[in-house]
C-alpha cells in the first residue's frame, strides 16, 4: 500500500502532539512505521472529516474556549472552533463530547462552579446551533478546582477561565 | 514602574516565598503552629499556671495549662502570662500569693491540679479561677477524662474560664473541617479533614483523587455534608464522622452544590442546576423530596439558614455581579441585602443573625467583610487579595478564613472585630474551606 506522503507526516506530527500533551493519555510515541498503519483506515462516511481528523485537522485539535472574566459569551475568535466541532459531531453522530466549564480563581468557589457551567452551557449551545445534536453533548463544571495555571495575575487566570472539550467517544 | 523597583519587589517576593517553603517544610501535619499578627492592647491580663500532677505513675504528655493559655490567646480577648515570668506555681486556691500576681498586673489567675484515678486511665482535672484584684474564687470545678484526652478536658475549662470572665460561651471545645489538597498535575490529592478549634488531632473523613469541597456541618456535629467529584461529576454525600458510613443524596445531572443543613437538622438546602441553571432548592432529609425556593437564569449558590431556620441568605448574580439575598425557607421573592462593594458572596451567619461574614470584592481585591445587618455597614476583617470562606464560631467572637499567599492556601483565626489575626499551619499544601462545627455536648 502507498501512502501519500502527507498523511504519513500528519500521523508523526499528530503522535508527536500527542506525547508533548502531558495529559493523562501520555503514551510513548508510537514508532514511525506504525503510524501510517493507525491511519490506513480511517472511517469516512461520507463527510469532510476521519475519526483522525481529530488529531490532525488544525480547527478540531483546538479543543479549548476561552473567557472574559465573569463572562460566558463566546468571542468571535472561537467561532471557527465552535463551527468545525459542530460539523465533526454532525458527521459522526456516535461522537460524545464532554464540555468541561472552568473558572478562575477570583470569587467563591461555588459561585464559581456555577460560571464554569455558564460557560459549559455558552458552548452548547453553540455548537447545537451549528448544528450538533443536544444527545452528544454533556457539559460537567468544575469551577476554580482544575486551574492549568496558578500564577496569580491575568495572564494566568486568562488560561484559567475555559471551555475543554473533551471527546469521549469518537465516533 | 522603574527596572530597580521592580527586580526590588520580585526579589522581596522570591525571599517571602522561601520563608513560606521553609515554614511549610519545618513542619509536621499533625503539628499546628499559630503566628499571631496582632496583639491588642485591650486583651485581659491572666496567668494559667502549670498545672501540678498528682499520681503515681508518668504525668501525662498533654500540658493543660498551655493548651487553655493558648486558646484564651487565640481568641483575641486574653494576653497570658509567658511561662517564664511565672515566678510561683500555686496548685489551688489556698496557695495563691495575691500580692505576687498583682505586681504582674494579672487580672485573673487560673490554677488546677491532675489527680490520677487510684485504678489508673483516668484524671481528675480540678481547677480554680480567681479574681486577682478582689482575690475572689470565681470558680472551683472538675472534670475527669482520660489521659489520651486531656486536650479535650482544657478545651472545656477555657471555655468555662472564658465565659465566666467575658459573660459569653467559649467555643474552643469545638471542631473544624477543611479540605486539604496536595501534590500537583495528576496526582493532587483531596483530603476532607476534621481536627479540633485548635488544629491538634486532625483525622481524615474521606480522601479523593477529585476535587473536594464545601463541607457542612449537621447541628449535633455527627455528620458532615460535601460536594464530591469522585463521580465525575459534583455529587452530595452525607457522612457520619465516627463511623464513615456515608450517603450520596443528591447526584443529578449538572450542580449538585453548596449543601447547608437547616438548624433543626431535618433539611438540606442546596444548590441544583439539573432544570437549566444553579438555583436554591430544600431537600427534606427523611423522604429526599425537594422544594424549590428560587427560580431564573442567574446563579443562585450558597444558601446558608437564618439561626431561626425561618430564612436563607444566598449569593446571586441576578443584578449583574454577586450580591447576597435573603429569601423565606417557604419561597417567594427575594430581597438584596449588600450593597456596598462589587460583590459580595458565600455569606457565614453569626448566631445572633444580626452579623454576617462574606466574602467581599473590589476589583481584583478579594477579602473577609462582616455586614452588620443593624446598620447595613460592611467592614473588612482581613488584609489579603484573594481571602475566601468565612466561617463564624458558634459563639460569633471569631471567625477562620483562608488567604492565599504565594502558591498556598492557608488558614486564619481573626477576632471577629478584626483585631487579631492569626495563620494556623495545619498542613503542607493547600488548607481550604475550614467550617466551624457547632459546640459539641458531652458524650460526643
Amino acid at each position: 500500500m502507498k501512502l501519500p506522503i502527507r498523511v504519513i507526516l500528519t500521523a508523526v506530527v499528530a503522535s508527536a502532539a500527542l506525547a508533548a500533551c502531558a495529559g493523562k493519555n501520555t503514551k510513548p510515541a508510537a514508532p514511525e512505521a506504525q503510524a501510517p498503519q493507525a491511519a490506513a483506515q480511517p472511517e469516512n462516511n461520507g463527510g469532510k472529516y476521519t475519526v483522525d481528523s481529530l488529531d490532525s485537522d488544525s480547527c478540531l485539535r483546538q479543543r479549548v474556549v476561552y473567557f472574559d472574566f465573569d463572562k460566558s459569551e463566546i468571542k468571535p475568535e472561537f467561532q471557527a472552533q465552535i463551527a468545525c466541532h459542530a460539523a465533526y459531531l454532525r458527521q459522526f453522530p456516535g461522537a460524545r463530547v464532554t464540555l468541561e466549564g472552568n473558572a478562575d480563581e477570583r470569587g467563591t468557589r461555588e459561585y464559581n462552579l456555577g460560571l464554569g457551567e455558564r460557560r459549559g452551557n455558552a458552548v452548547d449551545s453553540a455548537l447545537t446551533a451549528a448544528g450538533a445534536s443536544a444527545s452528544q453533548l454533556n457539559v460537567v463544571s468544575y469551577g476554580e478546582e482544575r486551574p492549568v495555571c496558578k500564577e496569580h495575575n491575568e495572564g494566568c487566570w486568562q488560561k484559567n477561565r475555559r471551555v475543554e472539550i473533551v471527546y469521549t467517544a469518537k465516533q | 514602574m522603574s527596572q530597580r523597583i521592580l527586580a526590588r519587589l520580585l526579589a522581596a517576593l522570591a525571599l517571602w516565598g522561601v520563608a513560606n517553603a521553609a515554614l511549610a517544610q519545618g513542619l509536621s501535619s499533625d503539628v499546628p503552629t499559630i503566628d499571631i499578627k496582632n496583639g491588642t492592647a485591650s486583651a485581659i491580663p491572666i496567668t494559667v499556671v502549670p498545672f501540678a500532677f498528682e499520681g503515681a505513675g508518668l504525668p501525662p504528655d498533654t500540658d493543660v495549662a498551655a493548651v487553655i493559655g493558648s486558646d484564651l490567646n487565640r481568641s483575641g480577648q486574653f494576653r497570658t502570662l509567658p511561662k517564664n515570668d511565672i515566678v510561683e506555681y500555686p496548685a489551688r486556691g489556698s496557695e495563691i500569693k495575691f500580692p505576687t500576681w498583682n505586681l504582674l498586673k494579672q487580672a485573673y489567675i487560673l490554677v488546677g491540679r491532675e489527680i490520677e484515678n487510684p485504678g489508673g486511665g483516668a484524671i481528675r482535672v480540678e481547677f480554680e479561677l480567681f479574681d486577682v484584684a478582689k482575690q475572689q474564687q470565681l470558680l472551683a470545678l472538675a472534670i475527669t477524662g482520660q489521659r489520651t484526652g486531656l486536650r479535650d478536658v482544657a478545651h472545656q475549662i477555657a471555655d468555662l474560664a472564658y465565659e465566666k470572665i467575658t459573660g459569653v460561651r467559649g467555643a474552643f471545645w469545638t471542631r473544624i473541617a477543611y479540605v486539604t489538597s496536595t501534590g500537583t498535575g495528576n496526582n493532587i490529592q483531596y483530603a476532607l479533614m476534621v481536627a479540633d478549634s485548635d488544629g491538634f488531632n486532625p483525622q481524615t473523613v474521606v480522601r479523593s483523587r477529585e476535587p473536594l469541597l464545601s463541607p457542612a456541618w449537621s447541628p449535633d456535629g455527627a455528620k458532615l455534608a460535601y460536594v464530591s467529584f469522585e463521580r465525575g461529576n459534583s455529587s452530595i454525600y452525607i457522612q457520619e464522622i465516627a463511623t464513615g458510613a456515608r450517603e450520596a443524596v443528591s447526584t443529578r445531572k449538572g450542580i449538585n452544590g453548596a449543601p447547608a443543613f437547616s438548624p433543626d437538622g431535618l433539611k438540606l438546602a442546596l444548590t441544583l442546576s439539573f432544570a437549566g441553571h444553579p438555583n436554591i432548592y430544600v431537600m427534606d432529609l427523611a423522604s429526599k423530596q425537594l422544594t424549590q425556593l428560587t427560580k431564573g437564569y442567574a446563579i443562585d449558590t450558597e444558601p446558608k439558614w437564618m439561626p431561626d431556620g425561618q430564612s436563607l441568605i444566598f449569593t446571586s448574580d441576578r443584578s449583574g455581579k454577586p450580591q447576597l439575598y435573603q429569601i423565606s425557607a417557604s419561597g417567594g421573592a427575594a430581597t438584596r441585602i449588600t450593597f456596598q462593594g462589587d460583590y459580595n458572596a458565600n455569606a457565614s451567619i453569626a448566631w445572633d443573625g444580626k452579623h454576617i461574614a462574606m466574602v467581599q470584592g473590589n476589583g481584583n481585591v478579594y477579602r473577609i467583610a462582616v455586614l452588620d445587618r443593624t446598620t447595613g455597614d460592611s467592614k473588612p476583617i482581613s488584609v489579603g487579595n484573594l481571602d475566601d470562606h468565612p466561617s463564624y464560631a458558634p459563639n460569633g467572637s471569631m471567625l477562620l478564613y483562608t488567604a492565599t499567599e504565594g502558591y498556598r492556601d492557608v488558614l486564619y483565626a481573626v477576632s471577629a472585630n478584626g483585631r487579631v489575626r492569626q495563620r494556623l499551619v495545619l498542613a503542607d499544601g493547600d488548607v481550604r474551606e475550614p467550617t466551624w462545627s457547632p459546640y459539641r455536648q458531652r458524650g460526643q
